[in-house]
């Protein structure tokens, strides 16, 4: 038993690692049905276990970083498997172990071609993702982090639309660009840290400690900074999203949207600007204002799109601007709303994703133009559309407003020009995905193809429900998640301000920061009702 | 140090002694069974082999000179001699149904690799710059030999020739140097060498330094660097594909054993001249092979091309003249080998007779029909381009890790920015049997893939496949193993 707490996350990283291989020793490839069910009880059981890790964690506790396992592995170089969880981790994770069995689910019957090659990849996939997510050592998380590309980059390029050739080939490439970049720049400061403390370590914790000159540190933030912005993607470094989006099965434009993008927030939130706070106060300007940019250029382009699955792709880089824009702030509220959103970010876009797959399945196109009144031939599947755009637009009581809201609180503080610049983009958010929902759901149902359409059957419902729990949950009571990444917050905050600010200014920063901190709390109670 | 008795100096070079014994028998067997079976041949040459690189592990450890200092016997020697001997036992599972196919005369094919091979563990242990251009011209003449031996093809012999003659050139050049260098200093031993090179370079002797410079051009062309790769594509497009792979790998690594034992050890003291050429070296290789790998059809040229931005990245390593630089070159040389020769080995299982099927388009739709060899190409081609969990990230980690660790950054990045430009052809052929369905009546899509292939060519390329699997994860071991080739040579530098 000792041996399985000591091992948890490992056990919970690699297990569909184990599903994988066994689907590849076991199974061949016309047994469908078999493949489909060892792949979906893999995800479902690595859901319900992780699970332990939500109850398991303290979020009291004053060491935020928890379940840790620390276990050589080329030591003489310092390379240690070491990973561990905390408060912003522990949310990541738990969406992509909740997200793995939905998106099986959904493509149950949508994949029929090469089905073992897709359910391996998916898991193969899962393992890279959800190990990116721990690592908490610099060279296992390159490690996961590239490793992820392979079984992403054939399920766009295997399974995905007619030009998913192209798309698989730009996503693969564009995202291994910058995180080359970024290995010279993680090697570097490996260097660094040698030179400073005399042992060779890629652990994260030791490399915080580093001093660096300001030129080295701007130079390394960029490095980092491109390979996680590239992923985000951020504006201008977002144009092989759409592609990618666009292209990809139905599973894989939601896992891309739901973790794999969050991949590159998470990036800045854990490495880029705790490694390098000087530089990311420095470049705080820069990527506020890129953020805003994203904010309303995604809205705007999204606004045009005549096909749903390139609207909903670009309203991604909106809600993902949002996110970059928590994280630039650097307080309190910023990074919770951050955090926040990239949940809430990959539960909407998600099931946005889903939607449109379930649609797409069954009348073969995405056009916006192509549908009108579906909410009369397929009430079930209007009403969860319906749940998931209000959620997407952020009205309250649903989960995107707390993000947005907690986002924009943070923003305002530092900037009220920037605030009002972002709050633009919840505004456009509504108006390009309510007048997509009338023009696809409502009006009357005037195309023969779409009388016949088959509302939602059970398997599809099943998929949808515990997303919109979800959504409902977070909106109604944020308190439960914000209140388990408190004190992970505050510590990175702690750490950011404490290089970062300049001697004159850190004593009003110090308190302007225990003020936010207080506040999220107050704002969390008030959500409670007490 | 020198141990002069006969049987001591025999035991030091007994891995060439199996070899080249074995060579004869396979000669004299060939001979005596002319027309019939070949079996006995290729079974002889492996257990030959065998044998050999069972003797050199056993000797791991061991450090003897040997034959008045003109061989010497040391763990970094050993190191290469199993890589040799590992890429020739893998050559020659890969060989075995090839041969017969192309219907290559066997024996002398067999007998041409081991001689070969004996030049190889020759050029590891040279100790003195005789044996090093010994060891050169016995591993390359067999090599020319190869290169045009598929006599049914027209560019077989081309590819022979043009290697030969180019060859020859970079072997008298080589000569020369040696000459040059032996008129400066009055000696072709290393380790005196090492003792006479800083009061030769404090006197800037035009002998020595031109001798130098002329050593690095014979070198250069043996690794095919930038600007000496001129024959590289044509000879590894035009030579039977397991000759291919056994030169894109182990003639190559023989050609860094030198460029490791003379160059960067013997010549330590003038690093700051040479360093700087390196520098120049690998990013040329880089860049071209890189660029050039992008538009090539023929999946043999390409891999050429490839294969010169390999021996760039392995130069990046040896660029720092460090001891991280060079135990980085020994890991990368090890993974590459297995890498290169799985890729190679995939393309001849894919190949039909006369060579044909070699062209990217050919492997149109390969994964639907021909799973396993898709699935092991797509391992191959991912380490190639150096993306983990794959060996190929663990080599370019090393050889990148030492260039930033010696301050060569911006060499870091542009090797970097370059094996990202790889990841686009290498991709490619993923693409390819990946992603595209078979024309329908097209002329390949009947399938180059439906000729059985011996169960050597499967073995070497599960073994490749697995070990760079395995290595991807557990770097360990091979790094140990390499650091312990470089015991006792470090304090040269």
């Amino acid at each position: 038993m000792e041996m399985i707490e000591q091992h948890l996350i490992t056990i919970f990283v690699f297990l569909p690692l184990a599903g994988a291989l066994f689907v590849t020793v076991f199974l061949r490839d016309t047994q469908k049905e078999a493949i489909r069910w060892a792949t979906f009880l893999t995800m479902l059981a690595g859901f319900l276990l992780s699970l332990k890790l939500f109850f398991g964690y303290d979020a009291d506790s004053t060491q935020t970083m928890q379940f840790v396992q620390s276990t050589p592995w080329l030591p003489e170089y310092g390379i240690v498997y070491k990973v561990g969880i905390d408060g912003m981790s522990l949310l990541l994770f738990l969406m992509t172990t909740f997200l793995g069995p939905l998106v099986i689910l959904s493509s149950w019957r949508s994949i029929e071609d090469r089905v073992k090659g897709f359910h391996v990849s998916m898991l193969l996939l899962q393992t890279a993702m959800l190990g990116a997510f721990v690592s908490l050592n610099l060279f296992l998380f390159y490690i996961f982090w590239e490793a992820m590309l392979i079984p992403m980059y054939f399920i766009i390029g295997i399974w995905g639309g007619p030009r998913r050739i192209y798309a698989a080939v730009k996503f693969f490439l564009y995202t291994l660009f910058g995180s080359l970049l970024m290995l010279v720049a993680i090697l570097y400061l490996y260097f660094v840290h040698v030179k400073q403390f005399g042992f060779y370590s890629f652990d994260l914790f030791d490399l915080y400690r580093v001093h660096l000159a300001v030129g080295p540190e701007k130079i390394l933030f960029l490095a980092f900074a491109l390979s996680f912005a590239i992923k985000v993607p951020m504006f201008p470094f977002h144009t092989w999203l759409p592609d990618a989006h666009v292209e990809a099965p139905t599973a894989g434009s939601v896992i891309l949207a739901g973790v794999l993008l969050k991949m590159g927030t998470y990036g800045f939130l854990r490495f880029a600007i705790p490694l390098f706070p000087a530089a990311a106060a420095y470049f705080y300007p820069l990527i506020a204002v890129l953020a805003v940019i994203g904010i309303i250029y995604g809205a705007l382009v999204a606004m045009v799109q005549p096909d749903l699955k390139k609207l909903v792709a670009y309203s991604s880089v909106s809600h993902l601007g949002f996110v970059m824009l928590g994280l630039a702030v650097l307080n309190a509220q910023g990074v919770e709303g951050s955090v926040i959103q990239m949940v809430n970010h990959g539960l909407s876009t998600g099931a946005l994703f889903l939607i449109v797959g379930m649609i797409y399945d069954r009348r073969h196109t995405r056009l916006i133009s192509d549908f009108g009144g579906i909410a009369k031939a397929m009430p079930i599947f209007a009403t969860f559309f319906m749940i998931v755009t209000l959620s997407s637009i952020g009205l309250p009581g649903l989960n995107g407003f707390i993000g947005e809201f907690l986002i924009l609180i943070g923003t305002f503080k530092k900037s009220v020009v920037l605030a009002v610049l972002a709050a633009s983009g919840v505004i456009l958010a509504a108006v390009y995905m309510l007048w997509m929902f009338k023009r696809a759901v409502f009006g009357p149902l005037d195309k023969e193809e779409n009388k016949s359409l088959k509302d939602l059957n059970l398997r599809e419902i099943a998929v949808l429900v515990p997303i919109v729990v979800m959504i409902v949950w977070i909106g109604v009571y944020p308190q439960t998640f914000l209140r388990k990444m408190d004190r992970s917050v505050e510590g990175l905050l702690a750490r950011t301000e404490q290089v970062a600010a300049p001697p004159v200014q850190s004593r009003e920063r110090d308190s302007i920061s225990m003020m936010e901190s207080k506040s999220v709390y107050d704002f969390g109670r008030q959500g409670h009702g007490d | 140090m020198g141990i002069d008795s006969l049987p001591a100096a025999l035991s030091v070079i007994r891995p060439e002694l199996i070899l080249a014994v074995t060579a004869l028998v396979c000669l004299a067997l060939d001979l005596l069974y002319k027309p019939a079976d070949k079996m006995p041949c290729w079974a002889v040459a492996f257990f030959g082999s065998l044998a050999a690189l069972a003797s050199t592990i056993a000797s791991w450890g061991t450090e003897q000179e040997a034959f008045s200092q003109l061989v010497r016997m040391d763990n970094l020697s050993n190191f290469f001699a199993v890589i040799f001997l590992m890429v020739g036992l893998i050559t020659l599972c890969l060989s075995d149904s090839y041969v017969q196919r192309e219907g290559l005369p066997a024996g002398e094919y067999y007998t041409l690799l081991l001689i070969s091979m004996t030049g190889m563990v020759f050029m590891a242990q040279a100790n003195d710059l005789m044996t090093v251009y010994l060891g050169i011209e016995i591993m390359s003449i067999p090599v020319y030999v190869l290169v045009a031996m598929m006599s049914k093809s027209p560019k077989s012999p081309e590819a022979g020739l043009k290697y030969l003659l180019l060859g020859g050139f970079a072997s008298a050049i080589l000569l020369f140097g040696i000459a040059l260098l032996y008129g400066a200093v009055g000696t072709t031993q290393l380790a005196d060498i090492l003792r006479q090179a800083p009061g030769a370079l404090k006197a800037s002797d035009p002998l020595f330094l031109a001798g130098v410079g002329l050593l690095l051009v014979g070198m250069g062309f043996k690794v095919s660097l930038v600007p000496f790769h001129m024959w590289t594509p044509d000879a590894y497009e035009g030579a039977p594909t397991s000759v291919t792979a056994f030169m894109s790998v182990a003639v190559k690594a023989a050609g860094f054993s030198v460029l490791i034992r003379v160059i960067v050890l013997s010549l330590s003291p003038m690093a700051v001249d040479w360093s700087q050429i390196f520098w120049w070296l690998a990013v040329l290789s880089m860049v071209l092979g890189n660029v050039v790998a992008l538009v090539q059809e023929n999946i043999k040229r390409m891999l050429a091309y490839s294969s010169i931005a390999h021996a760039g990245y392995v130069l990046v390593a040896l660029t720092t003249g460090t001891e991280t630089g060079i135990h980085a070159a020994l890991i990368y040389l090890f993974i590459y080998a297995l890498m290169n020769l799985g890729a190679f080995g995939v393309v001849i299982a894919v190949s039909r007779e006369g060579d044909q099927g070699v062209e990217i388009r050919d492997y149109t739709g390969m994964a639907r029909k021909r799973p396993l060899y898709a699935l092991a190409m797509a391992v191959f081609m991912f380490s190639l381009a150096g993306v983990p969990p794959t060996a190929g990230f663990i080599g370019k980690f090393y050889a990148f890790s030492a260039a930033v660790k010696a301050g060569y950054v911006w060499l870091a990045v542009i090797g970097v920015l370059m094996s990202a430009v790889s990841a686009y052809f290498y991709l490619r052929v993923l693409v390819v049997m990946y992603m595209k369905e078979p024309e329908a009546g097209a002329e390949y899509s009947a399938g180059p893939w439906g000729a059985p292939i011996g169960a050597g060519v499967s073995v070497s390329l599960w073994v490749c496949a697995l070990s760079i699997l395995f290595l991807g994860i557990w770097p360990g071991w091979l790094s140990h193993f390499a650091q312990q080739a470089l015991q006792g040579l470090t304090s040269l530098l």
